[in-house]
């Protein structure tokens, strides 16, 4: 990179991250439209590649975002959003996964109690 | 008077049927429900031979919490009074068990705890836990502003008002303490009263070394939940009694 040019010249690792953004969204709208993930699952994971895109196409962002919280090394940002965006997700799968838990013990107790009734009139 | 006794049993085919035995000794015009609470051993095949008891089969290990759970909920779809609950173990002897009806019986208390520490008799656990318990006790004295002196005891008697009422939202981790926080909160009695306990007669405690810490923080952290959730309750409570 010489001084003076764009300073956001289209690097190999822009157009691979473009590409690869653009994958994974149209992954997720296949998986939808296979009825492989629920639609409510899946728009944060819309929501998350499409902000990979954005960030792809405009390098620009992640430089202003990160002189705005006054971060030096610039790729530090990127960690900081991917983390973000991650614990989110995350944090979204333990609430799915307990509510799911919930309701799995209740199916297992009215299982229990409707097969002691089913024995007991045999 | 119409009684179910409750004994919810985790692989415990050594102690199970000398328990069941025992138990209809001791009260023969009970019902006796044993949930059996996924275990990996002969509890269930040991149960299915016996067509006396009631068994409710989990199909997976749900915990202590979620077998009670699971007889409480048949409880309130039955027309019983009173709930006993007994330990598959043999931990709780039966001929001690009366003692806690009484006091659900004449109408003074709608929990009634089998209390190891106020007469210090029989077992009472190993020192470590009775530090974990003595613990927990103070933080449950402070916090819930109750007087129990064996919280972690599951030698109890219940009404039907506080069975059904404990359905709606039941803490599933670590029930003991949080049990008597709830119905607390939502007006009911609670009574305590001396037992003797004997040392379980086979199977190992739920509750090893290691996981005794693990249990230590998970109940201080049901409890806080629940003191913050204090309010929820309430509005529980004012369905059940419109139930009932």
């Amino acid at each position: 990179m010489e001084e003076g040019m764009n300073p956001y010249p289209i690097g190999p690792i822009q157009i691979f991250s473009i590409i690869f953004s653009i994958f994974l969204l149209a992954l997720i709208v296949y998986l939808i439209r296979k009825k492989k993930v629920r639609e409510e699952y899946a728009i944060i994971w819309i929501a998350i590649f499409f902000m990979f895109l954005v960030l792809s196409v405009f390098r620009g962002l992640i430089d202003k975002f990160s002189s705005l919280l006054g971060i030096q090394y610039q790729p530090a940002a990127l960690f900081l959003i991917l983390f973000a965006c991650l614990f989110l997700l995350i944090f979204h799968f333990s609430i799915v996964i307990s509510d799911m838990k919930k309701k799995i013990n209740a199916l297992a107790m009215t299982v229990s109690i409707l097969e002691e009734r089913g024995t007991k009139r045999e | 008077m119409k009684l179910l006794i409750l004994i919810p049993a985790y692989n415990e085919e050594e102690t199970i049927a000398d328990v069941i035995q025992e138990t209809q000794k001791s009260f023969p015009d009970a019902d006796i429900c044993v949930v059996n609470d996924g275990s990996d051993d002969r509890t269930g095949a040991i149960l299915k031979e016996n067509s006396d008891i009631i068994s409710l089969h989990l199909p997976f290990n749900m915990g202590i919490g979620g077998a009670l759970w699971t007889g409480f909920n048949y409880f309130c779809q039955k027309d019983y009074e009173f709930l006993l609950r007994l330990d598959s173990d043999g931990q709780h002897p039966p001929s001690e068990a009366a003692k806690l009806l009484e006091p659900l019986i004449r109408g003074e208390a709608d929990l009634v705890i089998g209390s190891r520490f106020i007469n210090r008799e029989g077992y009472l656990s190993s020192q470590l836990r009775r530090g974990g318990i003595r613990l927990l006790n103070l933080l449950t004295t402070i916090i819930m502003k109750n007087q129990i002196t064996d919280n972690t005891s599951g030698f109890r008697a219940y009404s039907r008002k506080a069975v059904c009422l404990l359905t709606e939202d039941y803490p599933f981790d670590y029930p003991e303490p949080i049990e008597v926080y709830l119905l607390n909160r939502n007006g009911l009695h609670i009574k305590e009263i001396p037992i003797k306990m004997t040392d379980r007669k086979g199977g190992v405690s739920s509750i090893n070394l290691l996981r005794t810490y693990y249990y230590f923080i998970k109940v201080l952290l049901t409890i806080l939940v629940n003191f913050w959730n204090g309010g929820r309750n309430e509005s529980l409570s004012d369905r059940s009694h419109s139930d009932l």
